[in-house]
């Protein structure tokens, strides 16, 4: 691994660290009631909104999930006005009226989270149907879950766009439940990835959990896509550490299934990898203190223009 | 009535008004496109596309898999980045496999994500019984999008308000549902040679009078004007108001009217219960009930799908005759 190579590994461990601190610090607000409604926290998901947003350039679109903080913050959004948004201020990215599950900002390419499961696969269809008509060379990466694989709009997006050849590369994050639903239950299939061939299109499986394997798949899948070539499925297996929601007891999984996924937490492989190429620990704690500052000041910026008051 | 006088006027159909405004779009703006089943070489089930595709390519006229609710949402998407999208469900009653989008979608993001998320949408798709289609293929459901803010219904009943209405949403950022007559398609009506629009929120008075005022839309207008001109020979004279949209509703032409006639009578095709005429008699109350001299009657159709045969269907919709009698009762 070259200097390049390492300095990008290292930015992908801090923007990994400050998804997975932002959802941390956000379930600890919610815990003590400053903030309201529910939250779908991202942890345990981190290499897959970074290793694929890292492969976009800015002008390229994403759209995003219910459970859209990963993707926003690694998309280049700032977490002040997230958490502001979260917070129901006036401040937020969406003035507070969308809350956690509806964030956007056009101008860094995040079109849309989305509360509505599968609801973003046709939208980031047509996003991408814009491009091929106006004859750019953007392409749009679209998230979902597993669940959404089984809602009519995944198929009828992927029929259409194979059809078209769009610009779009799918991005099916299975983390086994579909809120409590296990895959085994709602799949009969193996792979998500292999509904690709029902459409025409290529579908890769990649590890969820290795930033750097979801890296490589997303390069060669924007690069492909932006040559033309047509739209892409990369089903990235991966697993949420936490609860479905606010709400959720995880009571559909068993102790033991959580503790064999987080021996292969995605910041503990990225940080481990690091280490034996010769980053210092001193390094990786300067990476933790810089983004603690900055959530910091996310919830300081949050709480002061809250329209909600602090109790 | 609609028709400005002292203009440049010719008759066309309004099957042709509505292609019209599609091709002028089309030239004015190269983001303006369509999409649609069978809408190219096929023509669109009812004709309004037809020619389109030699006159624009297939880019531009775009025949679509069967996927309500992919066109919907991908026309959608396509908005978000600068396109301006005309699809077209093939009939009314497929719009139920696209309303996710529609409701969720559509007309959420303009809401939630402000300025950076306009969505320029216009939904076209006929509606509409007496052509023996039975159930899935003749509802009229136009009551259920008065529910969802950020939308507009239009319903135009002339091919001078069809082609005015559809070109004012088509310069428009907003989305709009815009829901033609099956009936109407082949019927004429003179539009002028330059360029218009029809605003929005707009009622007009399709005729005058002082005794009742009979409030109708789309195919229904037709009957509301014939009961009038045959209640005329009789001696009572009836005002017929077309809202044209019904949202944004232009009450304040129905309101005028009833504050001079002091009798309502409200006529649509659509099931009775919850209503459009619930929505406008209840506007009505509010807006001048101290000047009704006799409660509100609704002229709908029967709480029941739409029958198939001939008989059963003819029943079921508002008739000549049901108009005729409410406004005889509403008279006293």
């Amino acid at each position: 691994m070259n200097e390049t190579e390492l300095k990008q590994f290292t930015d992908y461990l801090y923007q990994m660290l400050k998804i997975r601190r932002f959802e941390e610090r956000l379930n600890h607000l919610y815990a003590k009631g400053h903030i309201h409604g529910t939250i779908h926290l991202y942890v345990g998901q981190e290499a897959v909104a970074v290793g694929v947003c890292s492969a976009l350039e800015k002008h390229d679109c994403i759209t995003s999930t219910h459970r859209g903080h990963g993707h926003f913050i690694a998309k280049g959004g700032d977490v002040k006005r997230m958490m502001a948004e979260i917070w129901g201020s006036e401040e937020g990215y969406c003035r507070g009226t969308g809350g956690t599950q509806h964030m956007a900002d056009f101008s860094i390419g995040n079109i849309g989270s989305n509360g509505i499961t599968g609801g973003q696969i046709p939208i980031a269809t047509g996003a991408a149907l814009a491009f091929k008509m106006q004859g750019k060379a953007q392409v749009v990466a679209c998230f979902f879950g597993d669940g959404a694989t089984n809602e009519g709009v995944f198929h009828e997006s992927l029929n259409m766009a194979a059809v078209w050849g769009l610009p779009i590369i799918y991005v099916c994050e299975n983390n086994l439940y579909a809120m409590s639903t296990p895959v085994g239950v709602a799949f009969k299939i193996r792979d998500i990835a292999s509904r690709g061939a029902a459409y025409g299109i290529p579908g890769h499986v990649v590890d969820g959990m290795d930033v750097t394997e979801v890296r490589k798949a997303a390069s060669e899948a924007v690069e492909s896509v932006r040559q033309g070539k047509g739209p892409i499925l990369i089903e990235c297996k991966t697993y949420r550490f936490v609860g479905h929601s606010r709400s959720d007891n995880r009571n559909y999984r068993t102790k033991q299934e959580e503790t064999t996924w987080e021996a292969r937490d995605p910041i503990k492989l990225l940080s481990e990898k690091l280490l034996g190429l010769g980053v210092t620990s001193n390094e990786l704690e300067q990476i933790e203190n810089r983004v603690v500052k900055e959530i910091d000041e996310a919830v300081e910026f949050a709480k002061g223009r809250a329209a909600v008051t602090m109790t | 009535m609609s028709v400005p006088t002292g203009e440049k006027l010719r008759e066309i159909t309004y099957r042709e008004a509505i292609q019209e405004a599609l091709v002028e779009a089309m030239e004015a703006n190269p983001h303006v496109f369509l999409m649609g089943e069978d809408i190219g070489k096929y023509g669109g089930a009812f004709g309004v596309t037809a020619g389109l595709l030699d006159k624009f390519g297939p880019d531009r006229v775009r025949d679509t898999p069967m996927s309500e609710a992919a066109i919907t949402g991908v026309a959608t998407g396509a908005s978000l980045l600068g396109m301006r999208p005309v699809i077209e469900i093939m009939f009314m009653d497929f719009i139920t496999l696209a309303m996710d989008q529609l409701v969720n979608h559509a007309t959420k993001f303009p809401f939630i994500f402000g300025e950076q998320s306009q969505v320029p949408l216009v939904l076209r798709t006929p509606c509409g019984g007496w052509r023996g289609y039975g159930p899935t293929h003749s509802q009229s459901l136009e009551a259920w999008f008065l529910h969802v803010p950020g939308l507009n219904v239009l319903m135009p009943s002339t091919p001078y308000d069809a082609k005015g209405l559809l070109k004012e949403a088509l310069y428009r950022d907003e989305p709009t549902l815009f829901i033609e007559h099956k009936l109407l398609y082949g019927t004429r009506g003179q539009v002028p040679e330059h360029e218009y629009t029809v605003p929005f929120g707009s009622s007009i008075v399709a005729r005058t009078g002082k005794d009742v005022t009979v409030v109708a839309y789309s195919y229904l207008l037709t009957k509301a004007l014939a009961v009038a001109e045959e209640l005329h020979r009789e001696g009572v004279e009836v005002e017929v108001i077309d809202p044209r949209t019904l949202a944004p509703l232009g009450i304040d032409t129905i309101v005028s009217s009833v504050k001079k006639t002091g009798r309502a009578v409200l006529v649509e095709e659509g099931t009775r219960t919850g209503g459009v005429s619930a929505e406008i008699g209840f506007q009505i109350m509010e807006h001048a009930y101290e000047y009704l001299d006799a409660p509100i009657i609704r002229v709908a159709a029967d709480d029941i799908p739409v029958p198939c045969n001939r008989s059963s269907e003819d029943e079921m919709l508002p008739k000549n005759a049901d108009i005729k009698d409410a406004i005889m009762k509403v008279l006293g």
